[in-house]
């Protein structure tokens, strides 16, 4: 922990400024000896001071350095952040002439780690920081704040503070039982309490399904025949909404074409192969590939052609991807139709075109109304977002329910109070408060480096 | 003189440090100050309670002697939360302060092995870093290879009643001047603690028409898992409530400075679950009455003890105390109350078994350690008496897991987290005691007594008997089989609207809510004790609880499994957050379940310290 560490905080690449930033016990009079200006050792806390940083005599860059002294940082260490003028070689100069200077390179995530293991934030803030880090959307930047700030630790808090002061009630019972003057815990007394803390949870994790939208976005596949217009659609889409190119690296959605947002929540748009019967083994890799993404999305756009009748091949694949919400969209609307809708009647169909724009107006609206994206946006951010968090609420909440079950079969108190305490410890894990041994290896590594 | 083993003591942890010495077939000698105040209950005449009855019980399985003596020395016994659930019932009994010590010295005495000498304890001799002998105040010195000191509230005690103080033990017995100083010399961090004790009364000048009665209860129990009743339990004596009110709340508000306490003349740390009464008055502000107890303390003298009203006002004070309280208007006090504070050491600085991490050979048990309460400290006494003598011989020491017994949680809360304040066991400081019940003290732990040759084959032969009839009952419960036609009116109303399946065997049957097994017991082949019914009941109509608990366990025990190096550098562990680093460093944990149990030491530290000695130890369940 007595160690000092740097690492070039902002992005790589040129921009106006990048900041190096160093924390530790010795960083500020590591800087101050390469630093031509005012003296750093001297300077007031949280200051920014002008000068430059100078090697063996030659100036490296024109700096603005802000000193910010220990506690009141966000590692509770000592912090310097050395503003340098853009671009990569200067930056990476300060950086080399720091590590020379006796700073090691910061690992991926370790200022953030250093900020939990000083107690400055728990891991539902740390997690915050990682996905404000990764946040491309408005909402998704709004929610990672509004976490970093510890309203989602608060929430948990708050639940365990519920659940340790039933704890407490009836511990009295248990261990002083001749203190008349104490309440007597009763099962229904304690079913009470207990109601409360399940809503309090049944609510956490209904909102969280909107937390993982708002996190993640929506996962879009476009779906039809070869020829039938997805690529199309998809491009104007994308055309229009100035699509967001991403590259998500190595994940099984490195066939997302691209991004789109729509009332502030993210749509990641997926291109899939076409769907037709086919004996050809590479093609028919690329079909199954596709068929896989289908069902794993969260909305599946099934495009057909307005003047083409529906084939076997497309029922077939419609009945296969029974769970997933869809939106039918019958492209070509301005030919002739052979479509019989008979055979869609359960799904939402929107007609359209890829020449007039307002086919493509009510399919976004549909994808708006579908996904209660309007209200989402309104919403107070205090849910769920990964499904480690989820997990642990939804155990926490089952021993919430043993509980109650046990409670309804008059089972003794002191069995009640086990499941109490089991939902106190899950949730507890949740902010890192219980013994877990890989969680913070996993969650550590997870982070960019810099911050 | 040259012992094997000396206890310094007389007490509750004295006594049965001394007994498993000598049970172990240890020269042992127990050196008290006075013969008279062995095994003297200076304060509460209560043996058991909460969590204590089961220690009580506990002690017995392992062969120690609290609960065989107090069951042939007692005025009233009660099974406590006997109207809730099986794992926070607990037995207390009102010892007789007259016939407990004698019965308890009776046994000692009968020990071949034991010498009980007179004299006060001065000085520790010590060679290299291992413990040789005591000096006393004659300077007389004795030998020994192994030294159990349970020196209770007797060093540097002092009593302390409003603004006076004397330094003096109770009873007024010459306290250890020169003791505490010594071990601060050898390294040991000494702190300084404080209990309190009420008034005694006169029974012949207190109005019983305006208290209530607390009876023992009427079906005889016992402790001990060797002895039947042999009480009459309609001869026992009765307890009363007494309540204190706004006036007596009044009168401590207005004299609260000239409480020692608050006023400033004492330096002790109290217990916060015993508080003296003025503590109460002014931490509970808005509470109207508290509640107390008059209970007897022995059929030989006639003194009656008000339990939950120690104080240390000054004696003028006590009496407008006293008489405010309904019933005890006209009370005539024979003794007031007084608080002592007396010097402990830190018991970080002893391992596990008892055995200080200082001085080579040398054990602690009972107050010096930081706890408060007799069965706290006759179950330290107990497991130092035992590890002295285990030393001795050669062998591993006992080392009760937290999954075993309360013992178990007591002794590793006090070397793990250590106490600022006089330790009381709790059931919610047992995180799993939900399997240490009073039920099955001796399943769990007889087995250990017995191998430390603590108990005798006639003992264990019980244990094996019940061993039986629990599995026999158990699995008649499982081939015997019901049928909707034939059940009794108890089942059928039990059962309501749920319906039985044909051909349901008894022990599904249990399981449901309502179904008790008594009404079982006519289907029943055979015939058993009571309480094998109880514990076999337990452990069916509970068994998803049990394993929930058991879980949890299994946990526990792979963490306990993997051992720390004695000789790890915490200043290497790289990442470790400054305070775990501080703590971890002091305590030393043996194994990373122990490290997990130190406050202060975070989750992510202890992933540190596992990561730690992964990469430096290799296998990290290997090494010692």
């Amino acid at each position: 922990m007595n160690e000092n560490i740097c690492a070039i905080s902002t992005s790589l690449g040129v921009g106006a400024i990048s900041i190096v930033r160093c924390s530790g016990p010795d960083v500020i009079k590591i800087v101050s000896e390469v630093f031509k200006g005012k003296d750093l050792n001297k300077v007031n806390t949280h200051t920014i001071n002008y000068g430059h940083i100078i090697y063996n005599g030659e100036i490296i860059d024109e700096v603005l350095v802000s000193v910010m002294k220990k506690p009141k940082t966000f590692t509770k260490e000592d912090i310097v952040e050395i503003n340098c003028h853009g671009g990569i070689s200067s930056t990476n100069k300060v950086l080399e002439i720091l590590i020379i200077k006796g700073m090691r390179l910061a690992t991926p995530g370790e200022f953030s780690k250093k900020a939990f293991l000083n107690g400055r934030i728990d891991l539902i803030e740390a997690e915050g920081i990682n996905d404000l880090i990764l946040a491309e959307t408005d909402e998704q930047r709004k929610y990672a704040i509004n976490r970093e700030m510890g309203n989602l630790s608060k929430l948990i808090i708050n639940n365990r503070k519920i659940l340790v002061e039933l704890q407490a009630k009836l511990e009295v019972n248990f261990d002083y039982p001749e203190e008349a003057d104490n309440i007597e815990m009763t099962h229904e007394l304690v079913r009470k309490e207990l109601l409360k803390i399940k809503e309090n949870l049944e609510v956490l994790l209904n909102s969280s399904r909107d937390g993982k939208i708002v996190r993640e976005g929506i996962d879009v596949a476009i779906v039809g025949k070869p020829n039938v217009g997805k690529s199309s659609i998809l491009n104007h889409l994308l055309d229009e909404e100035k699509a967001i190119v991403t590259d998500i690296a190595g994940t099984t959605r490195d066939i997302v074409e691209g991004s789109i947002t729509l009332s502030g929540i993210k749509l990641n748009l997926i291109d899939t192969a076409g769907i037709r019967k086919t004996d050809d083994i590479v093609e028919k890799i690329g079909v199954d590939k596709s068929l896989e993404m289908t069902e794993k999305a969260d909305l599946v756009i099934f495009v057909f052609n307005n003047n083409e009748e529906i084939s076997d091949e497309e029922l077939s694949l419609l009945n296969k991807i029974k769970n997933v919400q869809k939106i039918v969209f019958i492209n070509k609307s301005d030919l002739q139709s052979k479509i019989d809708e008979k055979d869609l009647k359960k799904y939402a169909i929107i007609y359209g075109n890829t020449i007039e724009p307002d086919g493509l107006e009510t399919l976004k609206a549909e994808i708006i109304k579908m996904f209660k994206l309007d209200e989402i946006k309104t919403k107070n951010y205090n849910f769920l977002s990964n499904s480690r968090q989820s997990a642990l609420v939804s155990s926490a909440l089952n021993s919430v329910n043993e509980a109650l079950k046990s409670v309804e079969n008059e089972v003794p108190l002191e069995m009640i109070a086990a499941d109490i305490k089991e939902a106190f410890d899950t949730l507890g894990e949740i902010i890192g408060k219980s013994y877990n041994e890989e969680l913070l290896d996993e969650l550590f590594s997870n982070f960019c480096l810099g911050k | 003189m040259k012992y094997d083993i000396i206890v310094v003591g007389g007490g509750h942890a004295g006594c049965e440090a001394a007994n498993a010495a000598a049970k172990q077939g240890l020269k042992t000698a127990l050196i008290t100050s006075n013969k008279k105040n062995i095994a003297d209950m200076p304060c509460n005449p209560s043996i058991g309670g909460t969590a204590k009855g089961i220690v009580v019980r506990e002690i017995d399985a392992l062969g120690g002697l609290m609960g065989r003596v107090a069951d042939v020395s007692h005025l009233q016994i009660k099974m406590l939360n006997s109207g809730k659930g099986p794992a926070v019932k607990s037995l207390r009994a009102q010892g007789d302060k007259i016939t407990y010590p004698k019965n308890m010295v009776r046994v000692l005495e009968s020990l071949e092995k034991l010498d009980i000498i007179e004299a006060m304890v001065e000085d520790l001799i010590v060679e290299g870093n291992t413990i040789k002998g005591v000096i006393t105040l004659n300077k007389e010195t004795y030998l020994c290879d192994a030294l159990i000191l349970t020196t209770g509230t007797y060093l540097k005690s002092k009593i302390l009643v409003g603004d006076t103080s004397k330094e003096e033990g109770p009873h007024g017995e010459v306290s250890s001047k020169h003791l505490s100083d010594k071990l601060r010399a050898l390294g040991f961090e000494i702190q300084r603690l404080k209990t309190g004790t009420p008034q005694r009364l006169d029974p012949n000048t207190i109005d019983y028409s305006k208290l209530t009665e607390e009876n023992g209860d009427p079906i005889p129990l016992t402790f001990s898992f060797d002895l039947e009743p042999s009480y009459d339990v309609n001869k026992q004596r009765k307890c009363y409530l007494v309540y204190t009110n706004e006036l007596t709340h009044q009168i401590i508000r207005d004299n609260l400075s000239l409480s020692a306490m608050y006023g400033g003349y004492a330096e002790g740390i109290g217990p916060r679950y015993c508080p003296s009464i003025e503590d109460k008055v002014v931490r509970f502000a808005d509470k109207e009455r508290h509640q107390l107890f008059l209970e007897p303390e022995s059929d030989y003298y006639e003194d009656l003890y008000l339990q939950g009203f120690s104080t240390s006002m000054p004696i003028e004070v006590q009496e407008k105390m006293v008489h405010s309280l309904v019933g005890l208007e006209n009370a005539r006090i024979l003794k007031y109350a007084y608080a002592i504070e007396y010097d402990a050491i830190n018991p970080l600085q002893m391992y596990p078994s008892l055995e200080s991490k200082i001085i080579k050979n040398l054990y602690t048990a009972g107050q010096i350690n930081g706890t408060s309460g007799y069965e706290e400290a006759a179950g330290q006494g107990l497991i130092a008496g035992i590890n002295a003598g285990l030393k001795l011989k050669g062998k591993d020491p006992l080392i009760l897991k937290r999954n075993e017994s309360y013992i178990g949680v007591l002794i590793d809360d006090l070397v793990t987290k250590g106490t600022k304040e006089p330790y009381r066991l709790l059931t919610s400081r047992a995180e799993y005691r939900l399997i240490l019940r009073h039920d099955n003290a001796d399943l769990r732990l007889r087995k250990y007594g017995y191998e430390v040759g603590l108990i005798n084959d006639e003992q264990y032969n019980r244990l094996k008997m019940r061993e039986k009839d629990i599995e026999s009952l158990t699995n008649d419960l499982k081939t015997t089989k019901i049928h909707p036609t034939n059940i009794n009116s108890s089942i059928k109303e039990s059962l309501g609207i749920d319906k039985l399946n044909s051909g349901m065997s008894l022990y599904e049957l249990l399981k449901r809510p309502q179904i008790k097994i008594d009404f079982l017991k006519e289907y029943l082949p055979n015939e058993y004790k009571k309480e094998i019914y109880e514990i076999v009941e337990i452990a069916i109509k509970y068994e998803g609880y049990i394993a929930k608990t058991n879980r949890e366990v299994e946990k526990m025990l792979k963490l306990e499994s993997k051992k720390i190096p004695k000789d790890i550098d915490y200043n290497k562990v790289k990442n470790l957050a400054s305070e775990a680093r501080q703590k971890l460093s002091q305590v030393r944990p043996e194994t990373v379940a122990q490290a997990t149990r130190i406050s202060g030491v975070n989750p992510t530290d202890i992933s540190i310290l596992t990561i730690y000695l992964k990469k430096e130890y290799g296998k990290e369940d290997k090494h010692e």
